[in-house]
């Protein structure tokens, strides 16, 4: 969601001041958070109480699956396959942990504790940092306030919508695929992230009419397996090629 | 009671895949395909998410004033727009558009 600040004039980056790490790390942490106004009008205009859409923003605290887990249950998905695609989403979240715990090089005991932070923005302003003291710094600031923020802005945004009611009349119905395509959008540089999204799309769409809620949604993911394996035959038989040209 | 049961499950699977990436041993998920299979399981999800909170209703296809807003926040992405900025277009050229559709 959070681009990596460049660091300018690497010469200084040994002993970047706490003061810049802590900028930084709140700068994300407000900005994202107060994104969490989004969800807690989202979720509270899916039809969810107020206790259910809390519960989403403490516990599973990751954006995009609570926006896919409420729009799902929205379209009257099964809970089971509506958490499915929430969890699917998820998952990129343990390939920044594996990045985030070689740097921070937490003890076992905290692991538990630091766990329910790793997620995208944490993990953009982790990476971003020279040194393991600022690392850590970052991790924890971004982490704490965007997680007091994120809760506290879905709990206004939930009262707000209960509030002023229909909340499609304001188009506050848009804010979640706005969301959606805000993450997505950094993510499709290559032709191979186009075409996975791409295929996405036309899976989501087309077997929407004809599969129960929800179902589409996880039959477009498997997009990505399709792409990678037919790049994987298409390089593989270009390398093919490439050795019989070699014997030749 | 169902909705609970959502919550709880994608409660305990999103806490899980956490800790899992901080507790494995560093090399453990670290084949290439894998990682690159982690990668692109977002994009697609992200693009079908989008397209059917755009276009859909129930089960059917629509086209209306939530395609205005998307694509006001596809403008607003490629503007490079905070944020904030991008889900506020959204959602003010779909209260816009509804507003002038009666």
């Amino acid at each position: 969601m959070t681009e990596q600040t460049a660091v300018p004039g690497t010469g200084v980056v040994e002993d970047k001041p706490d003061a810049a790490v802590v900028r930084d790390a709140l700068g994300v942490g407000v900005a994202v958070g107060l994104s969490g106004f989004a969800f807690g009008v989202t979720s509270a205009g899916s039809g969810l109480t107020l206790m259910q859409t809390c519960a989403l923003s403490l516990l599973v605290f990751t954006g995009a699956s609570q926006f896919a887990l409420v729009g799902a249950l929205a379209a009257g998905g099964n809970p089971l396959t509506a958490a499915a695609g929430a969890f699917f989403l998820g998952v990129r979240n343990a390939f920044y942990g594996l990045r985030l715990s070689q740097l921070l090089a937490l003890p076992r005991a905290v692991r538990p504790f630091a766990a329910q932070w790793v997620i995208d923005e944490t993990t953009a302003v982790a990476l971003a940092q020279p040194t393991r003291r600022s690392v850590r710094i970052g991790f924890t600031v971004t982490g704490l306030t965007l997680y007091l923020l994120w809760n506290l802005t879905t709990l206004l945004g939930a009262l707000g919508a209960e509030a002023i009611g229909d909340t499609d009349a304001w188009g506050l119905d848009a804010a979640g695929p706005a969301v959606f395509l805000a993450l997505l959008a950094p993510m499709v540089r290559t032709t191979t992230e186009r075409a996975v999204a791409a295929l996405a799309v036309l899976l989501g769409l087309g077997l929407l009419p004809v599969l129960p809620a929800g179902v589409p949604v996880l039959v477009a993911a498997l997009a990505a397996p399709a792409v990678l394996w037919a790049r994987g035959r298409r390089r593989g038989s270009a390398v093919e090629d490439s050795a019989r040209e070699g014997e030749r | 009671m169902s909705v609970w049961i959502a919550i709880a499950v994608t409660a305990v699977g999103c806490y899980a895949v956490k800790l899992l990436g901080l507790l494995v041993p560093a090399g453990a998920l670290e084949r290439p395909l894998v990682r690159r299979l982690a990668a692109l399981l977002p994009v697609a999800l992200l693009a079908a998410l989008t397209a059917q909170q755009t276009f859909a209703d129930g089960q059917a296809l629509v086209l209306d004033a939530r395609a205005a807003g998307v694509a006001a926040a596809a403008v607003a992405l490629v503007l490079r727009a905070p944020f904030l900025l991008v889900v506020a277009a959204a959602v003010v050229v779909t209260a816009g558009a509804r507003a002038m559709g009666g």
